[in-house]
C-alpha cells in the first residue's frame, strides 16, 4: 500500500483572511520574523496497488474535480516514500 | 393547476421549510426532494436552499453537488429549467459551475446575522421578474462563507452581459468582489444569492416586510404565463 498526498492551496491572488489572522498571532506568542502565513489543506490518500501511472492520473483527476476548486485553488499530487520500518 | 416547484433537502440543510413555506405563500406547490433521490418528481423548477450541506465539510457546497438530485438539477437546469440556489444552495450552483466564481471565508471571518439592503440590478431572470431593475430591497443575510470571489475576466464579462443580478448595498458584508450578492447565469433560469428571500414573504417574521415575496411570484409567473 503507498501514500499519496494531495496538497490544496488558495491560489496567490485570493484572499485568505485565515492565514491572516494566524499570521497576525504570531507575535503575541513570540513567534517574531514570520511576514506572512497561507493556510491550505492536506490529503493523505491510501492507495491499494501500485501507484502507476494510471493510477496518478485517476488521483489527479480527483483532485481536479473534486479535493481542489480550481477557480480558487491550485493543487500538487506528490508520492510519499514509504517510511523505513523501525526495527 | 399551479406550478411544482421543488425544494431540496441535503443532510444539513436548514431553510428548506421556510422554502417550502415561502413558495405556498407565493400560491405555487412546494415538492420536497431528497438528496439521495434523482427523482425530480415533474416539477417546473428547483429552489437549493440554505443550510450547511454535508456539513460544509471539505468546501462549502462541495460534496452536495455529487449528489444523485443534483444529477438530475445540474441536466434539467441546462435544459432550461428554472433553479434558486439560496446561501448553500448558492454555494453548491457555484460548485457544480452552474455559475461562475466561488464562495469563500467572509473576510472578517465572522458568522453575520442581519438585514441587509440589496439592489436588484436585472429583472431580466426566471427569479426576479416582478421586480423593478435598480429597486432596493431589504432581506435577512446569515453566513460565514459568503464573499464572492472570481477572476476579473470573469467578474467585466458578469458586468457586462449584466449578470450581477443582485449587489449589496450601504455596506459590503463579507469582503464579496464588486459587492456582488447574486449573480445569474447566461440564460436567466439559473440564479444564486447569498441573501434569505424566503425569511422575508410575510410581515410577523423576518424583517417585517416581504421584499422577497417576489423571487416566488415572479418564478410563479415564468411558469403559468408559459403555459
Amino acid at each position: 500500500m503507498a501514500r499519496v498526498v494531495v496538497d490544496v492551496m488558495l491560489k496567490p491572488e485570493i484572499l485568505d483572511p485565515q492565514g491572516q489572522a494566524v499570521q497576525r498571532a504570531l507575535p503575541r506568542l513570540g513567534f517574531q520574523g514570520i511576514s506572512d502565513v497561507r493556510q491550505g489543506k492536506r490529503f493523505e490518500l491510501e492507495v491499494d496497488g501500485p501507484v502507476d501511472d494510471a493510477a496518478l492520473a485517476r488521483i489527479h483527476e480527483l483532485a481536479e474535480t473534486f479535493l481542489a476548486n480550481t477557480v480558487i485553488e491550485d493543487f500538487v499530487v506528490k508520492v510519499e516514500e514509504p517510511a523505513v520500518e523501525a526495527k | 393547476m399551479t406550478a411544482r416547484i421543488g425544494v431540496v433537502t441535503f443532510p444539513g440543510t436548514l431553510d428548506d421549510r421556510d422554502t417550502q413555506r415561502a413558495v405556498r405563500v407565493a400560491g405555487a406547490e412546494a415538492v420536497p426532494l431528497w438528496h439521495r433521490d434523482k427523482d425530480l418528481k415533474q416539477v417546473d423548477a428547483v429552489v437549493l436552499p440554505g443550510g450547511f450541506s454535508y456539513g460544509d465539510y471539505l468546501r462549502a457546497g462541495a460534496i452536495s453537488r455529487f449528489s444523485p438530485v443534483m444529477e438530475s438539477v445540474i441536466e434539467q437546469a441546462k435544459a432550461g429549467m428554472p433553479v434558486l440556489g439560496i446561501c448553500n444552495g448558492f454555494q453548491v450552483l457555484t460548485e457544480t459551475h452552474l455559475l461562475p466564481g466561488a464562495m469563500l471565508r467572509n473576510n472578517h471571518l465572522h458568522f453575520i446575522c442581519r438585514d441587509q439592503k440589496l439592489r436588484v440590478e436585472t429583472n431580466s431572470t426566471a427569479w426576479t421578474a416582478d421586480y423593478e431593475a435598480g429597486q432596493e430591497i431589504s432581506i435577512p443575510l446569515k453566513n460565514i462563507d459568503g464573499r464572492y470571489v472570481a477572476d476579473e475576466r470573469t467578474l467585466d464579462l458578469l458586468e457586462a452581459e449584466g449578470r450581477v443580478a443582485f449587489r449589496y448595498l450601504d455596506v459590503n458584508p463579507n469582503g464579496s468582489l464588486r459587492d456582488i450578492a447574486g449573480i445569474t447565469n447566461e440564460a436567466g433560469n439559473v440564479v444564486g444569492l447569498m441573501p434569505h428571500p424566503e425569511h422575508a414573504v410575510e410581515p410577523l417574521v423576518g424583517t417585517g416586510r416581504t421584499d422577497g415575496l417576489g423571487f416566488f411570484t415572479s418564478i410563479l409567473k415564468n411558469l403559468v404565463g408559459a403555459r
